[in-house]
């Protein structure tokens, strides 16, 4: 960031930065940053630029935020938080991303490292024939229209009727798996088109699954830890994933039908890639439904993905049990009940690249591949941040840039000397996932614990991953 | 020959940008899918055993082009569809419409696969005219 945007912001604490409605013509409300001085230093120019753009939505509630991990998006950043009011405000794909309901899956195991490690090479190539990665991934469940929109409505729910999970799965999954008020007549026929092969799926770009250990001697929070049932040394699995091409199609179509609405309703907006529509309208209502159309997917998409690893991890271990200790979205916008000037009132919040933390709910952190991951639990004062945080590392660096600093298969190589093994499909896409493009993403949880947001339980570190 | 596109550092972040370039209309928009498929794959890997046809019409070129390349990654997906050799043809009438014709194939062990695009998006995007046509493309990956 330059030093003259820097000055523009007033300190709030060691790690809030604020922009005054002042900075830009048309803010309804201050822009907060959240991060150590140089987190804030490091983050792009955009992301400020894009950030004051969501605090003149109409309806925006407090502050449009920034989590310690953000970096610029389309539309609003990544890593933003904006909560809007249902009755005046607005709702807008590009508040929620492309990838809806992009989130992640931790299962804790009953192994160790050292039961694992001298198997991960096995247990790393069966997982993935087991689990399509990569561009146009299909995968093992079929299934007609009919069924899809079952899918659709139903969530991990669906899974669980099919013998794919547990009823233990669906109570530790956010919203138990299924966001109500799902209506398949609002989703086209190109998304259902897209997705319908896709069920169990990775994709590729940043998504992953992942064979992690608790790091030794980092366990912050042993009493939290020993509720999640994490102990050092655990193997754990990490899944990292979304609502595929069909939750793609969602936020493409609604993109086109809002770019009309705001004409009709009068709207305008800084980005194209910020058009939305009033919550109440038609329009708007029709994209919530479809919406959640995506995220049901995406958690059965989730909940299919963990199947798959159950039965890769008994082929190997036989007596291996998987257990989910959560899963979490990451890109959604939900109806949820704030503060708002001392008074409960209802919101509707977007989230994209920020995990809901509700005060003691476990919250599931995607590091880079190469250093490692985090699980932390929500607080009490995440309600400042309307129940959210962070959702990974953050990129410091372009694909292009990373493709040009290292090869996909010298990465490949480097990281298995380092006890990493990794499969992929695509090196190019492998390099571009490389370690240095990434924040520190022990600087950023270490941000959001300073600010009172989320804590801590424990430090996970990479031994296999399959990378899409 | 040199290749009528290439990938942009400095726009974006977490995704990838491409700038695609034509003498006329039709070649502006061949690039640019080639582009698109490019990012997906290594096109000399993607043999031209099918074929395919897409019409379009659309109010403007820049919607045009848009669609066209969201039609891309739909088929992609839909139909598990990768196309190495594009044939574009760009006309107006009360509208502006495309003919194309594709070849590629369906997606196989034998491709060496890149980044699946996700979404055509309209950040930052633009289609003009200077000396020739050149398109700024922002790919959700």
């Amino acid at each position: 960031m330059n030093d003259e945007l820097l000055r523009k912001f007033t300190r709030v604490s060691d790690v809030i930065w604020e922009l005054p409605v002042s900075f830009k013509k048309g803010m309804l409300v201050p822009a907060r940053i959240y991060g150590t001085e140089s987190i804030l230093k490091d983050m792009d120019d955009t992301v400020v630029e894009q950030l004051t753009n969501v605090a003149c939505l109409p309806g925006i509630q407090k502050h449009a935020l920034c989590m310690a991990d953000g970096h610029s998006g389309y539309g609003f950043p990544i890593g933003g938080v904006a909560a809007f009011d249902p009755e005046k405000g607005i709702i807008s794909p590009g508040g929620i991303g492309f990838d809806i309901n992009c989130g992640m899956r931790l299962l804790k195991t009953n192994l160790t490292v050292e039961e694992v490690q001298p198997k991960i090479k096995e247990l790393v190539d069966l997982l993935f024939k087991m689990v399509p990665s990569g561009v146009g991934g299909q995968g093992f469940v079929t299934l007609n229209s009919a069924q899809m929109k079952d899918v659709m409505r139903l969530g991990a729910k669906w899974c669980v009727g099919r013998g794919y999970g547990t009823e233990h799965d669906l109570e530790h999954i956010e919203e138990n798996g299924v966001i109500p008020g799902a209506d398949p007549s609002k989703v086209t026929q190109k998304a259902l088109g897209r997705g319908i092969h896709q069920l169990g799926t990775l994709g590729s770009g940043n998504h992953y699954l992942e064979i992690q250990a608790v790091r030794k001697g980092e366990i912050f929070d042993k009493a939290a830890a020993k509720e999640m049932g994490i102990k050092e040394g655990q193997i754990c699995v990490m899944v990292h994933c979304g609502s595929r091409g069909f939750g793609h199609q969602i936020a493409s179509d609604y993109l086109g039908i809002f770019t009309e609405a705001m004409k009709k309703h009068k709207i305008t907006v800084k980005d194209p890639e910020l058009a939305c529509a009033p919550f109440t309208s038609p329009e708007g209502q029709d994209y919530f439904k479809a919406m959640a159309c995506a995220a049901n997917m995406a958690f059965a998409n989730r909940q299919v993905i963990v199947h798959q690893i159950r039965e890769a991890f008994r082929h190997v271990f036989k007596d291996a049990k998987l257990e989910t200790v959560y899963d979490v979205a990451h890109n959604i916008a939900k109806l949820e009940t704030h503060l708002v000037g001392g008074k409960k009132k209802e919101l509707l919040v977007h989230r994209k690249g920020a995990t809901r933390c509700f005060k003691g709910q476990p919250v599931i952190i995607g590091g880079s591949m190469e250093t490692g991951s985090y699980l932390l639990v929500g607080t009490e004062k995440s309600g400042e941040t309307f129940g959210s945080t962070m959702h990974g590392a953050g990129r410091t660096m372009s694909r292009t840039k990373a493709k040009a600093a290292i090869s996909g298969k010298k990465l490949q190589k480097d990281m298995e000397k380092r006890g990493i093994y990794v499969k992929t499909g695509s090196f190019s896409g492998l390099a571009e996932e490389a370690g240095f493009a990434y924040k520190d993403v022990s600087e950023v949880a270490k941000a959001m614990d300073i600010a009172g947001i989320s804590k801590p339980v424990a430090a996970l570190r990479p031994i296999g991953n399959i990378k899409g | 020959m040199p290749k009528g596109w290439k990938l942009l550092e400095g726009v974006v972040m977490a995704d990838l940008a491409f700038e695609a370039n034509g003498k006329d209309l039709n070649t502006l928009f061949e690039n640019s899918a080639l582009a698109v498929g490019s990012i997906m794959a290594d096109l000399k890997s993607v043999t031209p055993a099918l074929s395919k046809d897409i019409s379009l019409e659309k109010e403007d070129v820049e919607r045009l082009l848009y669609e066209f390349l969201s039609e891309l990654v739909y088929l992609k997906d839909a139909e598990q569809l990768l196309f190495s050799e594009i044939k574009a043809t760009v006309s107006k009438n009360n509208g502006w419409l495309l003919h194309a014709h594709l070849k590629g194939d369906k997606i196989n062990p034998k491709m060496r696969l890149g980044t699946d695009v996700k979404a055509i998006t309209l950040h930052k995007y633009e289609v003009k005219k200077g000396k020739a046509w050149t398109a700024r493309v922002v790919v959700d990956v």
